[in-house]
This record gives C-alpha cells, structure tokens and sequence, in this order.
C-alpha cells in the first residue's frame, strides 16, 4: 500500500480527496488552513473533482455545506477555535437536519489570551450540538478517521454529521508516515452517498428547517438521540470493517494499551495518548503495573466499554487537555457520570494538563504515575483534580 | 531513535530541512517523524525544527529537549543561541560557517563527541543564487552521521521541489556532502 510523509492536516485533505467529496467551503484560520489550501491545490491541478465554495466565515461555511449536503452530496470542511465557535449555531442545524456532513476540528486552544496551540476545549465546547466526536492520536487516525467518518455519518440508521479532532501542530504541522489504501480499495469500502431524501429531489419534495411544535418536537430530540445509539453500533462495525480491508483495526471505541493486568490506567483522548503509551512502555520496566486507555469516540460516549474498563482496574487517571470552568475537566466529568450507577467505583483523578499547547512529556506520565500509586496504596484522593503544570 | 534539533533563521528553510531528512530516512524503510517548534515564525527569527528517526513507529509526541544531533543553518546563531542545550554525552554537532574548528568550538557551551563545518551559504549561493541552507547542510548530515545516505538525500530533495530546483538542491547538497570537514573530538 502507498505510504506518504505527510503532516497531520495534508492526511485530512487527502482522504477527504479520497473520500472523493463534491462539496468543500471552508474559511482559513490558523492551524487548519493547510487543510483547504491543499485540497484548493488538488483542484486546481485536476486531481479532486470538488465543488470549492470560497465564504465569508465559518458561520457561512457551514451553511454552505449544509445547503450542500442537503442537496444530496458529500460535504467536507475544516477549522479550528474561534472558527468552530462561530459555527456553533449552524452546528444544530446540521445535526438537527440530520446532514451526514463530516468536518475536522484541528483542536486550538480558545482566546483570549490569544493562542495557536493545542487544546480540546473548542472541539468539548460543541459536546451537546448532536455532532459526534472522533479524536485522532497520530496523522494515520486522521486519514483514517475522516474515511470512516463518511461511512458512519451516511449510514442509514445515523444520518448525522462527525468531527475528526486533530492537535493543532503536535499533528496537523508534523510529518508523519500514513498509509493510504489505493483509491479503488477505497471506493470498494466507501461508495457514493445514497441519501434518503434531497432537496433535488423534485418528484418527492421535502421541507427542511421547517417548524416543529411542542407536539413534535420532543419526538425529534429523541430520535437523534436513537441514531445516536445506533451509531454506537455502526462505528464498531464499521471500525471493524476498516480493519479487514485495511489492516488497521477501529472496532473498539475506546482503545485499550496493556490493561489487562494494569492497577491503574491513564485515560485521556488524541494525540497526548501516544506519548502516554511510550510511557506505559517505560512505567512498566520501572515496576508499575500501568495501562493507557485511549478514548476515541467522545460522541457517542462508549459507557459500555468504559464500565468493563473501570470494573477491573483500581484506579483512573484522567488526562484532560481542557477544563469546563467551575467544574473539572469535561472527559473526567463525563467518565465519573457514567460509572456513578454502576459497580465499578475506581479511584479517580483529574489532571488538567497540556492547556495551550504546554508540552507534555513521558516525565510529566511518569510523576502522575508515581502520584497515582500513592493513592491507590492509601486509598484515598489527595485531591480530585490537580492543575498539574502549575507554575507555583 | 536518533533526534536531531535543526537551528535556523525564519526564511531558511530549518523547517523544510526536518521534512527532507525524514523524508530521506523513509526512503530507507525508516520510521519517522519531523515537526517545526510550535511556535509562531517570523522571517529572520531563531527557529527551531526537529526530526525523530527510528527502527520502529514513533509514538511519543513531545518536543525535542536531549537532541542526539544539531544542525545549525545559520552561523549567527552561535552567538546568540545555546545550540547544544541538551545535547546528549556523544553527540554531534553540525554547523554551517566559514570559520575553523577552533573558532567554532569556542562558541559552544558543551564539547560535541563530533563537529562537521561546511560553508553552506556559499554552496547556496554558487548553485542556487539563494543564501537558503537547508538543503545543502543536509549534504552534511548525511556526510558526517551516516543516518542516511547522500543518494536519498538527493532523492528526497527531488521529490519535494520539482524539476530544475530539484536538481540544483540536489547538487548543493551533494556540494556539501563532498566539502563537509568532519573532526572527532
């Protein structure tokens, strides 16, 4: 299969060309903007066969692909922090219309103060618009992901819009060996769209964005939420499949590193969990019985995989790159929520790290390692979130 | 795995010159990895870029703070950059400068295991008419480390510029390869 050199964001741009989408609008902002600026290239070099929508802003952008994506084609865009934000409303509409659009978030942190660098702050603050949530740890996941993105979104049983996540610059500016099967593989795994209903349509015309009264519009919410748990299901399939045809497993949405003998486990999403596995690696010649869990789908939430986790182990050590003001940091509070009803009750911690692009190192995994023993020998929380990069 | 910290100056290509040497470690059937220091650049500003090369897939995804090798584009930087923080006990150091051994090392703060000087901005400018470095200083990786080959290299620089600017970076890294001092200290 052809390997290609490539940073984290020409792998989005190629398998969104691979995905062959007709329809891309897009606005730049750092650190997305090589995204569009390569698929403008693949355009303009007769490579891709893309309607390119050039807008005034991520608000327009994602209108022009809802427009799109209504009309019954594949649609594609990209950005990143502030631009996410603007798109915010849209984001309902999408999902609220059931669009299978599929678009990458290059994670940056939010402003002010001003920042490029990496946080999922922006991606977690759009957690309740009905998109869902895939957080690549390496530019292979981003290709990857973008490719099952479109087989899960247009599934039938789903019919609702995804967001690959990628780290600002730790992926999207880093170079990177990535795999991408021969187009006519592809094809095979990703045939065109074949939406249930279009605006184009004209023998079976429909409304879209039309109102919904009380009498309706409870029965909406709830059957984004049924396609919501069909998804559940149609990811693990999916993921499953690409493993066959590709060589490269996505069949479990949370992917386990060396748990089963673990005592404890760091849990974390996206890029931080590669340098967390080399960790583990090392942790584990230094003595501690330590694992990774790497939380792929953030939306769906995988409760079913996280309970057969966290039965097993006696501790979680939750690495949020993000943080809900006046709470804790958001996939902490999403894992504590699930396991609440439960048996499984492990100790857990919440460690705010790497906000903004501060680096994150195997010596960093390793203090919390060595903290996390020390509460599970003591059985008891020295406190249950720790900034831990704190300058004191 | 081997990492290598390039120094350079925005405009310079250290950058590019990371994406090339990873570029060239690939074509070898190595695995690899090459980012910029994420920051935000400005032309004529001290940049840093880093490349990772290994036997095996490079998960780790931090920057580079105990670099095996440095390579440095810009001579200027040795007055005003500690180019060997953090290098590793047997190390190697790479410097593009007009200047001898000893001028050289005087300017480090840490004694490298070995030293390679080559006059790179005066290949750049004979065969590109362009004081851009990075390719040539990679004609010196390769010379004085041997973790890839001049061949791929030149490979490597052709499959990223295309036609006629391929084939003058080619040359003044081959340029470089030739003229490149190595000194074992």
């Amino acid at each position: 299969m052809p390997k290609k050199v490539v940073s984290g964001n020409y792998a989005a741009a190629y398998a969104a060309k691979h995905a062959r989408v007709e329809v891309v609008a897009a606005y730049p902002i750092t650190p997305q903007t090589s995204i569009i600026e390569k698929i403008a290239e693949f355009i303009a070099n007769g490579e891709a066969n893309i309607q390119y929508v050039p807008v005034e802003s991520e608000h327009s952008a994602m209108a022009a692909c809802i427009g799109a994506s209504a009309a019954g084609a594949r649609a594609f865009t990209a950005t990143s922090a502030q631009g996410l934000a603007l798109m915010h409303e849209m984001l309902h509409w999408a999902s609220g219309a059931r669009l299978p659009i599929v678009m990458v978030d290059v994670n940056r942190a939010m402003a002010p103060p001003w920042s490029v660098w990496d946080d999922q702050t922006d991606s977690l603050a759009q957690r309740d618009t009905g998109w869902m949530q895939f957080y690549a740890e390496n530019n292979q996941e981003v290709y990857d992901g973008v490719l099952m993105a479109f087989k899960v979104a247009e599934h039938r049983k789903v019919n609702l819009p995804v967001m690959i996540i990628e780290s600002a610059f730790i992926l999207s500016h880093t170079y990177d060996i990535v795999d991408m099967p021969p187009q006519e593989e592809i094809d095979e795994f990703l045939p065109p769209r074949e939406p249930l209903y279009t605006l184009t349509d004209f023998d079976n015309p429909i409304a879209v964005g039309a109102l919904a009264t009380p009498a309706d519009y409870y029965e909406f919410r709830y059957k984004i939420e049924k396609a919501m748990e069909e998804a559940r299901k149609v990811i693990k399939e999916v993921g499953k499949e690409f493993g066959e045809r590709f060589g490269r497993d996505y069949s479990q949405m949370i992917e386990l590193y060396k748990t089963e003998d673990a005592e404890f486990v760091f849990m974390g999403m996206g890029s931080l969990m590669g340098t967390v596995k080399e960790a583990v690696d090392l942790l584990r010649k230094e003595g501690y019985k330590v694992g990774a869990a790497k939380v792929r789908w953030f939306r769906p939430f995988p409760k079913e995989e996280l309970y057969e986790l966290a039965k097993n182990v006696d501790g979680i050590a939750v690495l949020d790159r993000n943080f809900s003001f006046g709470q804790e940091g958001i996939l902490f509070n999403e894992a504590k929520g699930v396991l609440y009803n439960t048996d499984a009750k492990p100790i857990m911690k919440n460690y705010i790290v790497g906000l903004g692009g501060r680096d994150f190192t195997v010596n960093d995994i390793r203090a919390i390692a060595k903290n996390m023993k020390e509460i599970i020998e003591k059985g008891k929380l020295d406190r249950e979130i720790e900034w831990y990069h704190l300058k004191r | 795995m081997i990492e290598i910290r390039f120094h350079g100056r925005g405009g310079q290509g250290a950058v590019t010159a990371a994406n090339i040497l990873a570029e060239a470690a690939f074509i070898e059937g190595k695995y690899v990895q090459a980012f910029p220091f994420f920051g935000v650049e400005r032309r004529g500003a001290p940049v840093t870029a880093f490349t990772r090369i290994d036997d095996k897939p490079i998960r780790i995804k931090t920057q580079i703070y105990e670099p095996d090798i440095v390579v440095v584009l810009d001579p200027s930087l040795l007055e005003t950059v500690d180019v060997t923080a953090g290098l590793k006990e047997g190390g190697i150091v790479i410097v593009n400068t007009e200047k001898s051994k000893d001028e050289v090392l005087a300017k480090l703060k840490k004694k490298p295991a070995k030293l390679a000087l080559v006059d790179a901005t005066t290949i750049a400018l004979e065969v590109l008419g362009l004081p851009i470095t990075n390719t040539s200083i990679l004609g010196a990786v390769a010379k004085a480390t041997g973790i890839v080959k001049i061949e791929s290299v030149e490979t490597a620089i052709k499959e990223t510029f295309s036609g006629e600017l391929g084939e003058k970076n080619a040359r003044a890294a081959r340029e470089a390869f030739e003229k490149t001092a190595v000194y074992e200290l």
